[in-house]
């Protein structure tokens, strides 16, 4: 891997009539490494990709690569090519017709075509498959040829859009390697997507973590794994015990009323934060010795290891470990300062444009009106911004309240679950005891007195 | 157990009725207005005031007569040609479109469907008649025919089209291929077989037609199916009529096969077939 930087996304947007599918990202990529972009399903992962091949064109910002703008430069006249999702191979031309597409377009003599295809056929282990149609071909075959097809150009970047998603374990498993091998022997920059944590850290030189069209983090497998940025990252990359902390000092955190030395710093004193601590960096030793002790409320046989959950009062550690213990018995937990990964606490609040009636003593918004304090210095609808903080929004069964959403998403944070609701097309944060499906219809309740009203200074 | 019991012995006394009897009034109704025509037409062509004799055939064969075939042929293949290059562009616009708009726009190709060829065909004479010098021509016999087989160009195309998995534009876009050669080296070879419907449903049509040649060629184009009009009709020769039917419908049953074969060949990837 070389320093040069071979594509860079600058301050790049994209939307879809309305939905922002990326928003001002930022991005550079270095010549010769396995870059993967990683995040759910509809966090930008693929319509980054797109851009770089140049199906889609940026709404704003520019694409560079070696340092040239190719934000509208067509497909066909840039340096990459892509292996796509389902193959997208030609149903109408065989194998060999497959791969030398993009030579025969381009005048290449016949016999350069041949040994060019051949080469690439004995390099995905298909000799001999050339005349074969590609419907005759297993899954994994048609895999190979989608690579083969996409690099016998000997393009300066491949872009991969889930190329293992359509393949069983076994076979997905071996790919990986396969791929990892092809791109450290040939020196050519992959772009990945997936969506699975564990390949992107199999696989990736770097990680780029997305989510709603916004990187999270940009790091090696390494950093990502273990000094994850925000609780997102920390909870798609593997699982995690994510529990609210105190900073009580440099070096210093309390979480569920206990101190730990931790190897972080620069938090300032008395800070809240966000703690991470990986399953796998948790101890259990003999509750005589401990500082905390839990009662084992679970235990489940993960075929490496045990997965032991821990009740310490307040708190459920998840533990993976590989001594037995006994379900109910009462056991010590230790954590080691540099398994305790500390992050900045998100700060989340929900923003809601809204029309006020102060005569009411009423705001209205996401098509519904609420009960509000504190509307004297506004007139009858003026357009206002109100504020809820997540933990003032009640989730109430939908029965109870005119106001109801669908849940998008579910996190656990340590304590409770962090819930996105969205309601008449905005997303809606709230807390959580229990957890909820997405897609589970839900009521939202706030209390008059908890929804801060200020002007809108937009307008 | 009781109730599954019940069950039991309400099949078995013949409660449900044999799925094929539902097939039986189709079976009435091809027998009566298909086989039963089909079999006359044989019986007059291969008989003479009683004996069976092959004389019908052999003088239905003459020169004259498959003159008049081979212009019917040549009528025909003008028909598709032109609907082929008329219909491809339309059909492959058309599905570049938004759903919507195509759906509107094809209404127009669709609702003449709804109203009978032969007062279409009036209507184009009543045009030409009063704004050009071509009626009672063969390019008035042309047009009419091509306006009336357009739509069953265009559609068996468009139906391949919008199936045609887009990633394939974009593969080759990626791979290289500026937008002519992406369609001449993928578009166009995976929507063979919307084409070769396509053309079967224009030439076979075209080849039987009567009445437009009539209409707008006056009576100076004679076209096959005229021919046939002519014996049953104005002649009354059952026997000349029918053995001109029994040859037509030989040359037809050639071309089919010939254009199945070439379905064949092409890949069934995203086309309609039609059998």
């Amino acid at each position: 891997m070389k320093d040069k930087h071979l594509i860079e996304l600058i301050d790049v947007s994209k939307a879809y009539g309305g939905d922002v599918a990326l928003s001002h990202v930022d991005l550079y990529i270095k010549d010769g490494e396995f870059l993967t972009l990683l995040g759910p399903s509809g966090c930008g992962k693929t319509t980054m990709l797109r851009l770089i091949a140049g199906f889609i064109m940026p709404d704003e910002g520019r694409i560079e690569m070696d340092g040239v703008d190719i934000a509208s430069t067509p497909p066909y006249l840039r340096k990459v090519n892509t292996v796509f999702q389902k193959y997208a191979l030609f149903p109408h031309l065989n194998v060999f017709d497959n791969i030398a597409f993009a030579l025969k377009i381009r005048n290449v003599d016949k016999a350069t075509i041949e040994s060019k295809v051949e080469n690439m056929l004995a390099m995905v282990n298909l000799k001999g498959y050339g005349s074969r149609y590609i419907e005759q071909l297993s899954g994994g075959q048609q895999q190979r040829v989608a690579i083969a097809r996409a690099l016998v150009n000997a393009p300066q970047v491949l872009l991969l859009d889930e190329p293992l998603g359509a393949l069983d374990l076994k076979l997905r498993k071996e790919m990986q390697v396969e791929l990892k091998n092809m791109q450290q022997r040939l020196g050519i920059t992959f772009i990945y997507v997936t969506h699975d944590q564990e390949e992107a850290l199999t696989m990736s030189d770097t990680i780029v973590v997305l989510k709603d069209g916004v990187i999270q983090q940009i790091g090696t497998p390494t950093d990502i794994y273990n000094e994850p940025k925000n609780p997102f990252v920390a909870d798609f990359i593997g699982e995690s015990n994510i529990i609210p902390g105190i900073m009580l000092q440099d070096y210093k955190v309390r979480m569920n009323g206990v101190v730990y030395d931790c190897v972080d710093k620069g938090f300032g004193k008395n800070t809240e934060v966000d703690v991470v601590v990986r399953p796998e960096d948790i101890d259990i030793v003999p509750a005589e010795h401990a500082r905390v002790v839990g009662k084992a409320v679970s235990v489940v046989f993960m075929g490496v290891h045990y997965e032991v959950d821990v009740d310490c009062g307040g708190y459920e550690w998840v533990i993976q470990t590989t001594d037995f213990v006994e379900r109910g018995q009462v056991v010590g937990i230790s954590i080691p300062p540099d398994a305790i990964h500390i992050m900045k606490k998100t700060k989340q609040t929900n923003l809601f444009d809204a029309v006020a009636y102060p005569d009411d003593e009423e705001v209205e918004f996401c098509g519904h009106r609420f009960a509000c304090k504190g509307l004297e210095s506004f007139r009858t609808r003026d357009e206002v911004l109100v504020a809820i903080a997540p933990a003032d929004v009640r989730l109430v069964p939908p029965e109870d309240t005119e106001l109801t959403g669908a849940v998008k998403a579910c996190m656990f944070l340590g304590t409770h679950y962090e819930v996105t609701v969205t309601c008449d097309e905005e997303d809606w944060i709230a807390y959580s005891l229990d957890y909820m499906e997405a897609g589970e219809e839900i009521g939202l309740s706030v209390p008059a007195d908890k929804i801060a009203v200020s002007a809108n200074e937009a307008n | 157990m009781k109730r599954t019991d019940v069950k039991k012995q309400k099949s078995m006394t013949g409660m449900h009725i044999r799925r094929s009897l539902f097939a039986f009034p189709y079976i009435v109704w091809m027998a009566v207005f298909i086989l039963s025509p089909m079999l006359l037409i044989l019986y007059y062509a291969f008989t003479s005031e009683g004996g069976a004799t092959l004389e019908n055939i052999v003088q239905a064969a003459n020169w004259d007569n498959m003159r008049v075939l081979l212009d019917s042929v040549r009528f025909a293949l003008y028909t598709t040609v032109l609907c082929l290059l008329l219909g491809y562009p339309i059909a492959y616009l058309l599905s570049r479109m938004k759903k919507t708009t195509a759906a509107l726009l094809s209404v127009f190709f669709i609702v003449p469907m709804w109203m009978n060829f032969l007062l279409r065909t009036y209507a184009w004479k009543v045009l030409l008649g009063a704004f050009t010098k071509i009626l009672y021509t063969e390019a008035a016999v042309l047009l009419g025919m091509v306006y009336n087989f357009l739509p069953f160009m265009i559609l068996p195309i468009y139906t391949t089209l919008i199936k045609l998995d887009k990633s394939y534009i974009e593969a080759a876009a990626d791979l290289g291929a500026n937008p002519a050669t992406t369609f001449l080296r993928v578009v166009l070879p995976l929507s063979m077989s919307g084409i070769i419907s396509g053309v079967t449903m224009v030439f076979i049509p075209s080849t039987t037609t009567f009445a437009i040649s009539q209409l707008l060629g006056g009576g100076k184009t004679m076209l096959y199916g005229d021919l046939i009009y002519m014996k049953f009709i104005t002649e009354q020769s059952w026997n000349a009529g029918s053995a001109l039917s029994i040859i037509l419908l030989v040359f037809v049953l050639l071309s089919m096969t010939f254009m199945k074969k070439a379905e064949r060949k092409t890949s069934d990837e995203g086309g309609g077939r039609l059998w």
